[in-house]
């Protein structure tokens, strides 16, 4: 059941959001300043939420015993079908927010055709999560924007961040065979189709935020079939730590 | 409001329903708040279709727990279900739930284009909840809980919480 590709294409949807959780969870007491540090919980908040709703729908595919925590905590680096961009770390505000500001664009653009999903399931979820997304969209483009035209260091980071990020984003519009087979189906989107509409949103906000779009055509690719950066293991170290230790344990 | 968007509630349950109330806004019950789909009794069970605020909201296990408790106190089982659509919108608090919510502290939603507006620190609509005034700007488009974002009062100086407008 698990090689089944509609099992693989919730997985690809769950991690994305799971991994950027536990990224923006970190920043949990450590964030710049009240407000920001309670923004990214919050957006990490919603974003778990979303990831349990699709691991639960998961876990009830796979049957036999599977839970939601089971799929979450306890499986291998490889088997985690997140795109890079999310698990690269939290180097500094401008790198979190230009992160957030790249995925977010993505994640509205695929959960706006989710929704009219043949699944009832994730149609359902991604009604739900659509709503959320937007607001994280809007919080995340106005810092690269604030940062982008602001001082002279904020722009210098804020371009740093997403030069140094650049790399990750052409692996968003790369479907795997579950994305393909699934868009077939009617299931999810064809997610090829939203890559010129999303180049043209963030290169018309990064030139609205005093920023230079990076030129590189050098784009990094692996994460969606399991092969991660090496970043990965120390965040999975982290989120899987309890379940490891304890299996099966409860808060 | 559409029919699919009518909870199906038993008025004899009403009273217990109106008894529970959101962990982290008190004043509001669980009927005020519009999250109960669904509670009806089937062979003495009594069944509720419970629908989250928000994807990761805390409150909701805790809700669920909470009704769980109030029934059993009358000697009913329950079983708590999430459901997921119609999804939830801040259109099913209820017009009382709002005043309650004012007089707590938190500045009840706008609708949808004066929220985008207030949010977006376009206009000064929303008003204080401690000197009324609509002179305030945001402080934070995030607030204490997922449901909220933070505002100021610039007439009184206090600062206050804002229910986001969710559609």
């Amino acid at each position: 059941m698990t090689d089944n590709n509609l099992y693989q294409y919730i997985l690809g949807l769950a991690d994305n959001s799971l991994v950027l959780g536990q990224r923006l969870g970190e920043l949990c007491g450590h964030g710049p300043n009240l407000e920001t540090d309670i923004a990214c919980t919050n957006i990490s908040l919603d974003l778990i939420g979303q990831t349990r709703s699709y691991y639960q729908y998961a876990a009830k595919l796979a049957g036999e015993g599977a839970t939601e925590d089971g799929i979450a905590f306890l499986r291998l680096e490889r088997e985690y079908r997140n795109v890079l961009l999310v698990e690269q770390p939290n180097r500094h505000f401008g790198f979190i927010l230009g992160r957030q500001f790249l995925f977010d664009v993505y994640h509205l653009m695929v959960l706006n055709e989710l929704q009219n999903s043949s699944d009832e399931t994730l149609a359902a979820i991604a009604k739900k999560s659509i709503k959320e997304v937007s607001y994280h969209k809007r919080f995340s483009a106005d810092w690269v924007r604030r940062l982008g035209d602001g001082t002279e260091e904020s722009n210098e980071k804020m371009q740093e961040a997403i030069d140094g990020l650049w790399r990750y984003t052409d692996e968003l519009f790369k479907p795997t065979d579950a994305e393909m087979a699934m868009a077939l189906e009617g299931v999810g989107p064809d997610i090829t189709q939203f890559k010129e509409a999303y180049y043209k949103e963030v290169t018309a906000l990064l030139e609205e935020a005093n920023l230079t779009v990076p030129e590189s055509k050098y784009f990094t690719h692996g994460g969606k079939i399991g092969v991660h950066t090496e970043h990965m293991g120390y965040l999975l170290s982290e989120l899987q730590y309890m379940q490891r230790t304890y299996p099966d344990m409860k808060w | 409001m559409t029919i699919t968007e009518k909870p199906n509630i038993d008025v004899t349950l009403i009273p217990i329903l109106e008894s529970v109330s959101d962990p982290e806004i008190p004043v509001l019950s669980v009927l005020d708040l519009g999250v109960i789909r669904e509670a009806i009794e089937v062979d003495g069970v009594i069944q509720i279709k419970l629908t989250p605020t928000y994807s990761g909201c805390p409150a909701m296990d805790v809700i669920g727990e909470d009704l769980e408790k109030a029934f059993s106190e009358i000697g009913k089982k329950t079983t708590v279900e999430l459901v997921l659509a119609p999804a939830w919108s801040t259109d099913w608090i209820s017009e009382a739930g709002k005043r309650k919510m004012e007089a707590y502290g938190i500045a009840a939603p706008l609708e949808e284009t004066a929220d985008k507006e207030a949010l977006l620190g376009n206009k000064k609509i929303v008003k204080c909840t401690n000197c009324g005034s609509t002179n305030t700007h945001l402080v934070s488009q995030f607030g204490s809980t997922a449901c909220k974002a933070l505002f100021k009062c610039d007439d009184c100086l206090e600062p206050f919480d804002y229910f986001k407008c969710l559609k």
